[in-house]
């Protein structure tokens, strides 16, 4: 769908799709390879195509190790994988080693050496997925590290907008909400700016980090400038713990000003696309209606896609080990 | 027992070097410069291609590592009362001094409140009656304005130096890095740049005030420096130091989240980084310091965010600063910047090389290249950001009360 209607999106001769060993984020993947990975996941994305390719990671061991919190990625992550044939096993590490003392690098060690052949992993501090990438011999996936990246979310939004839009380039997309301490802020402005699309940050000031024209995006504090002509609005969860600190005064004003309503909507696109990464609190980022609203929200198809996507990069993630032609 | 040395480059703290240079050490100190007879049985030193300047006086360290202050041409060093415990009893900083003695003599900073909390007055003048040199805030501000005033006030009484740390504690609060570009692509809990030139500010308003000595012990910041040079102009005891770090790194190195590059004050932007340069050489900033806070592997193999501050730096202060003042490093202004300027603003012996001084000395190479190389240094810990640099400048020599204590490969 992309090479021949988008030039800068095909993977140029004699270029491999993907050679990275592991998916820490979005930023420094070249056009083409986050549309190779979109294309992969598109094989999935079609519930009659789930068995195709059944069983392609039969007999690997994919260990899920989450140091933070969280329910819907990680079980989209178990799905994905155990729809490959994969055996997965999950940890909520939060829970035991560190509690107990051990250090990070200590937990990897010990990680690598039940021999995983890919390694999904969540960590509440920036960087910390890529220092234990950096000590373990299995490809890794990072799903989600502090407010840095949070990739297949940037490339599950990215497969859904195709979907429903057909392409990514030339459209304008308003994120909208905690830019601040967002990873799925920093993902979805790498995969989106790199792939052509016309990228609006919308935030109150106190939640908007400086130098954001470094993405090639722009910044505004107004939810009306923002989403003017919006092609598609993602909406961001704002964490309940920030509205009682000193970021923002209470939940009904900010729902008054960055609350996404019927009639702030409308000086969007008409067709406009509604998304929110989940879990969301209704009426305090996104009215009920919105929310709900069949045509225009596409929320739930997120939480499909989430799980193409994911089965598309363990599947890419580990060609290298399977030995596949043009991957050894 | 008398040590000549001959044919060496002398340079004193800002003034013009002078070449061929005899100095005749007799005992503790410096007997003789220029011409004079020398005792037929004086320890000759041809110094040939080598510059001698006072030893190096490094002004504010978490550690007095001897051998690698030796190594590194130090000859005293300005303790920081962060130790465990905090230097914050006059019996604590007796026992300080004591630790490097004879090589290398520390200069206890006393803590300036109890337990370095920031809260109440530590009993600085017993302190002083001790030996410490100045008072220090520690690695943090004193947050609350009320107590600083109070400790400037009263510091002043005893004619005692406060030495500040430049970051408001509050905007500062868990950050670990400078807002901005590098902060916002990696996502990491910053603090507003504001947080440096309002500490800044605050302090020397204070210090005005209460007609303190007030020392800023580390510089990074454009804004901060415009707010010391306005009022140094209008004669506030102001003076103010940095680091070799500060002046030669900027937070683009932090990418990939190097925890060796994760420091107090954390780096800033390249603006502010070539602010720092160009004080150096206008005068602006007194003095540069190691900071040598060294790191294990524990304290620094962790996530950017859970790393600790700091970086081994002793070894390094000199061709480090040498390269911050340029390609043609004016040397006098070097020798102003480590050794000079800390004597004169601490009130140490030291920091000159004329008859009756103390015979601290160093002999260097300053054409000599090397490569920085963490896993050579003489201490615990070798985390440094320039691992692997080449630089310029080497020391050869040092000399301590009349004693050669180190010589290079020996």
């Amino acid at each position: 769908m992309t090479a021949a209607s988008e030039p800068h999106l095909a993977v140029p001769e004699g270029v491999h799709p993907f050679p990275h060993d592991h998916l820490l984020g979005i930023e420094g993947l070249k056009p083409w390879e986050i549309a190779f990975l979109l294309d992969e996941a598109d094989r999935w994305s079609n519930p009659e195509n789930t068995r195709l390719r059944e069983g392609a990671l039969t007999g690997l061991t994919q260990i899920n190790a989450f140091f933070e919190n969280s329910t819907r990625t990680l079980v989209s992550f178990e799905i994905a994988g155990k729809r490959l044939g994969a055996d997965v096993v999950s940890m909520a590490v939060g829970a035991s080693s560190v509690k107990k003392g051990e250090t990070l690098l200590d937990t990897a060690l010990t990680l690598n050496a039940m021999h995983p052949d890919v390694l999904v992993i969540r960590h509440e501090a920036a960087g910390a997925v890529a220092l234990i990438a950096s000590k373990v011999d299995c490809p890794v996936l990072n799903a989600g590290d502090g407010a840095h990246e949070h990739p297949t979310q940037a490339l599950l939004d990215a497969l859904t907008i195709r979907h429903r839009k057909g392409r990514l380039t030339g459209l304008k997309i308003a994120i909208c909400g905690d830019i601040l301490h967002s990873r799925v802020a920093r993902s979805n402005f790498h995969l989106l700016a790199s792939m052509g699309a016309d990228v609006r940050a919308v935030a109150p000031p106190t939640l908007m980090p400086p130098a954001l024209d470094q993405f090639g995006i722009s910044a505004t504090t107004s939810m009306e400038t923002g989403l003017k002509d919006a092609d598609v609005v993602m909406m961001l969860r704002l964490q309940r713990e920030r509205m009682q600190g000193s970021y923002l005064p209470s939940e009904r004003e900010y729902f008054r000003f960055y609350g996404l309503t019927e009639e702030r909507l409308a000086h969007a696109a008409d067709d406009v696309l509604v998304m929110h990464p989940g879990p969301m609190n209704r009426g305090v980022e996104i009215a009920t209606s919105v929310a709900d609203d069949i045509q225009r929200s596409a929320i739930t198809e997120q939480v499909e896609m989430g799980v193409a996507v994911r089965m598309a990069c363990l599947d890419v993630l580990t060609r290298r080990i399977r030995g596949l032609e043009g991957w050894a | 027992m008398s040590l000549l040395i001959e044919n060496a480059l002398l340079v004193r703290p800002g003034e013009a070097p002078q070449a061929n240079a005899r100095l005749l050490i007799d005992g503790k100190t410096l007997a003789a410069t220029g011409e004079f007879e020398a005792p037929a049985d004086a320890e000759r030193i041809d110094a040939r291609g080598l510059v001698a300047t006072p030893g190096l006086i490094d002004a504010g360290v978490f550690r007095s590592d001897a051998a690698a202050c030796l190594a590194g041409g130090i000859t005293r060093v300005l303790l920081m009362p962060d130790q465990s415990p905090p230097l914050d009893d006059p019996a604590l900083v007796e026992r300080a001094m004591r630790i490097g003695k004879p090589h290398v003599w520390v200069h206890p900073l006393a803590a300036a409140t109890k337990g370095l909390g920031g809260r109440e007055l530590a009993e600085i003048g017993l302190m002083r009656d001790a030996g410490a040199v100045a008072v220090a805030t520690g690695r943090t501000a004193i947050s609350d304005a009320a107590t600083m005033y109070r400790l400037l006030q009263y510091a002043a009484g005893f004619g005692l130096t406060v030495v500040t740390h430049a970051e408001d504690s509050s905007l500062a609060g868990d950050s670990s890095v400078t807002s901005g570009q590098t902060a916002t692509r990696l996502g990491l809990p910053a603090a507003p740049a504001v947080a440096e030139p309002l500490a800044v500010a605050r302090d020397v308003r204070l210090a005005e005030a209460a007609g303190a000595k007030l020392h800023i012990r580390t510089v990074s910041m454009a804004e901060s420096i415009e707010i010391i040079d306005r009022a140094k102009r209008r004669g506030v005891q102001l003076t103010c130091g940095t680091t070799p770090a500060h002046a030669l790194l900027s937070d683009r190195e932090l990418t990939g989240y190097r925890t060796f590059t994760k420091l107090s004050p954390p780096l800033r932007c390249e603006e502010d980084r070539t602010a720092v340069v160009d004080a150096l050489r206008a005068g602006t900033i007194d003095i540069v310091c190691s900071a040598h806070d060294p790191r294990t592997q524990e304290d620094k193999r962790l996530p950017f965010a859970d790393a600790a501050p700091g970086m081994a730096g002793l070894e390094t202060l000199l061709p480090l600063t040498l390269m911050a003042l340029g390609d043609e490093p004016d040397l006098a202004r070097a020798a102003a910047l480590l050794s000079g300027n800390p004597a004169r603003i601490f009130g140490l012996p030291g920091g000159k090389l004329e008859a009756a001084a103390p015979a601290d000395l160093v002999l260097f190479d300053p054409g000599a290249s090397w490569r920085v190389d963490a896993s050579a240094f003489d201490h615990a810990a070798g985390n440094t950001p320039f691992d692997r640099l080449p630089v310029s400048g080497r020391v050869e020599m040092t000399i301590k009360g009349g004693e050669i204590v180190y010589r290079r490969n020996s």
